[in-house]
């Protein structure tokens, strides 16, 4: 038996040499993560943007230099204007999309938990998100008053509408099955919407929170347009009808870390916040 | 506690899923419930704990429910329905923190029913660090902290390989054995319901109607596989069943 089971084994080698291995097939359609990747994207096309705009085949009216956008920034930062028009574009943020987010993941919790509400509201709502916000300015610069009202106003209502869409779609989207559970074991109405279904519908308030303070940015700019003598939107605005292409740059890259901050926040508080899950 | 069925008959929408049934479940027995697919046996179970209404007929309990009983009808469920964000104490705290209990009283119960299921050394797991098997005794462990007047498990190892499913068959086996409970077993599955049950109660294919009761006199400690008294009865169960579930498969088909 052994003997056999030995010349098997001393006989395989010759037999794979002869055979085929067979091809693997797999892999491939799986998202990994690769690091280091989009910075090389963003580095390799200001590398391209400074090298055209001093070779000159890129002129001077159509981007800014790379470099010259780098000066303003420091120039910002060192004369410390840059704090000045931060500061009241983040406490308008800040107190808009608060409103904004809190009313509206209220009303989403409650939409998705009456029925009646949902009737009523859903169209509202519906109604409500399609209007182009910066439209209203005019008329929430009359109702709140030309200084920060009317831009918390509009902020606050940009990021309402989304949050409500993402938050009772969320409740809509807590497992039946463990409503059933504290049901049958006599859990309080007010227990069960405290315990299963606000974490539940946790993960999906969370990532519609990343789209509605997206949006709060994009209106922050436009809330600036009206009487606001600081803040990166009026800087922005101003640098643009001047045409003064480094200044507005500048201004559009503040903006996109602004962006990437509150995503990396957000980052932050799912994987504080949604640990059970993975 | 004794449970009583009076003339059960409930339909979805104008579909009859379940006509006549007449049941009653003594305090201290396992009743099993078997029949084919869609017979109604889990809408039967949720018209017994009251999470579904019948259209006629009545469930009467008999009896108070024993002291320090927190919610007399207690289900253990298929898919185990725990909170993924709660550990396996949260788990069981869960249907304990609505309860006024005297200070103590809440992690005495919680270490008291995770020893009884072998899961002390779990207290702080996470659903998703835990086996279905595991998952199943948190589920039970869950059901007993309320100390209920009747278990109502809907087809509670199914969602189990073959092997933990033995395992968790001998540990309902032993709770029972260490402090009997009335129990009623839904499942398809015939071999625990001639292992578990006191009798079985087979359900004809839709609507579902009481087709056959059968008790087993064997006392659950000394049911073993492979018994030939219980193989007999798990065949003539099989018999009983067959042709209905070769009807439902095929009426599925004609849907």
């Amino acid at each position: 038996m052994s003997d056999a089971t030995l010349e098997t084994t001393l006989s395989k080698p010759a037999e794979r040499s002869t055979g085929q291995t067979v091809p693997f097939r797999g892999g491939g359609f799986k998202p990994e993560a690769r690091r280091g990747t989009g910075i090389a994207v963003f580095v390799v096309l200001l590398l391209i943007t400074e090298w055209g705009t001093r070779s000159g085949w890129i002129g001077n009216l159509t981007l800014p230099r790379p470099s010259d956008v780098g000066m303003t920034l420091v120039d910002l930062w060192e004369s410390g204007r840059l704090w000045t028009h931060l500061l009241p574009s983040l406490s308008r943020l800040a107190v808009g999309s608060l409103l904004g987010v809190t009313v509206g993941i209220a009303v989403g919790v409650i939409i998705g938990l009456f029925s009646y509400v949902r009737a009523g509201l859903v169209p509202l709502v519906a109604a409500l998100f399609p209007i182009p916000k910066i439209a209203l300015l005019p008329l929430f610069v009359i109702w709140f008053g030309i200084d920060e009202g009317s831009k918390y106003a509009l902020i606050a209502l940009g990021t309402f509408t989304p949050t409500v869409v993402s938050t009772y779609g969320a409740v809509d989207n807590v497992d039946r099955t463990l409503v059933r559970m504290g049901q049958s074991f006599g859990l309080g109405w007010w227990s069960i919407v405290r315990k299963i279904v606000l974490p539940g519908a946790l993960p999906g308030i969370l990532s519609g929170l990343r789209v509605s303070l997206a949006i709060g940015i994009i209106l922050l700019v436009a809330a600036e347009m009206l009487g606001a003598e600081y803040g990166i939107g009026a800087y922005v605005l101003q640098a643009g009808s001047l045409y003064d292409l480094e200044r507005l740059f500048a201004g559009v890259v503040i903006l996109s870390a602004l962006g990437v901050l509150v995503s990396w926040t957000i980052g932050l508080l799912e994987k504080r916040m949604l640990r059970w899950r993975n | 506690m004794d449970l009583t069925l009076n003339k059960i008959t409930h339909r979805y929408s104008d579909l009859p899923v379940l006509q006549d049934i007449s049941l009653n479940i003594p305090a201290g027995e396992i009743l099993c419930i078997i029949g084919p697919s869609g017979c109604g046996k889990s809408t039967l179970l949720r018209l017994i704990g009251g999470l579904e209404r019948p259209d006629e007929g009545e469930i009467v309990q008999l009896g108070a429910p024993p002291e320090g009983c927190l919610n007399p009808l207690t289900y253990v469920f298929q898919d185990f329905a725990l909170l993924p964000w709660r550990t396996v104490e949260g788990n069981v705290s869960l249907v304990l923190e609505d309860h006024r209990l005297p200070p103590g009283r809440k992690e005495e119960i919680i270490a008291g029913v995770l020893a009884r299921t072998n899961l002390s050394d779990f207290r702080k797991a996470l659903p998703r660090q835990l086996s279905g098997g595991m998952k199943q005794r948190v589920a039970i462990a869950r059901a007993l902290a309320v100390n209920p007047a009747v278990m109502l498990l809907d087809e509670p190892l199914s969602a189990l390989d073959a092997q933990t499913r033995e395992l968790l068959m001998d540990d309902l086996l032993a709770l029972w054995m260490r402090q009997p409970f009335t129990g009623v077993y839904v499942t398809h599955n015939l071999a625990e319901a001639v292992r578990l049950g006191h009798r079985v109660v087979v359900l004809s294919r839709r609507p579902g109607r009481v087709r056959e009761v059968i008790t087993i006199d064997t006392p659950l400690n000394e049911r073993r596989a492979g018994d030939p008294r219980l193989d007999e009865v798990q065949g003539h169960l099989w018999s009983l069943m067959k042709e209905e579930a070769v009807a439902a498969d095929q009426e599925l088909l004609n849907v």
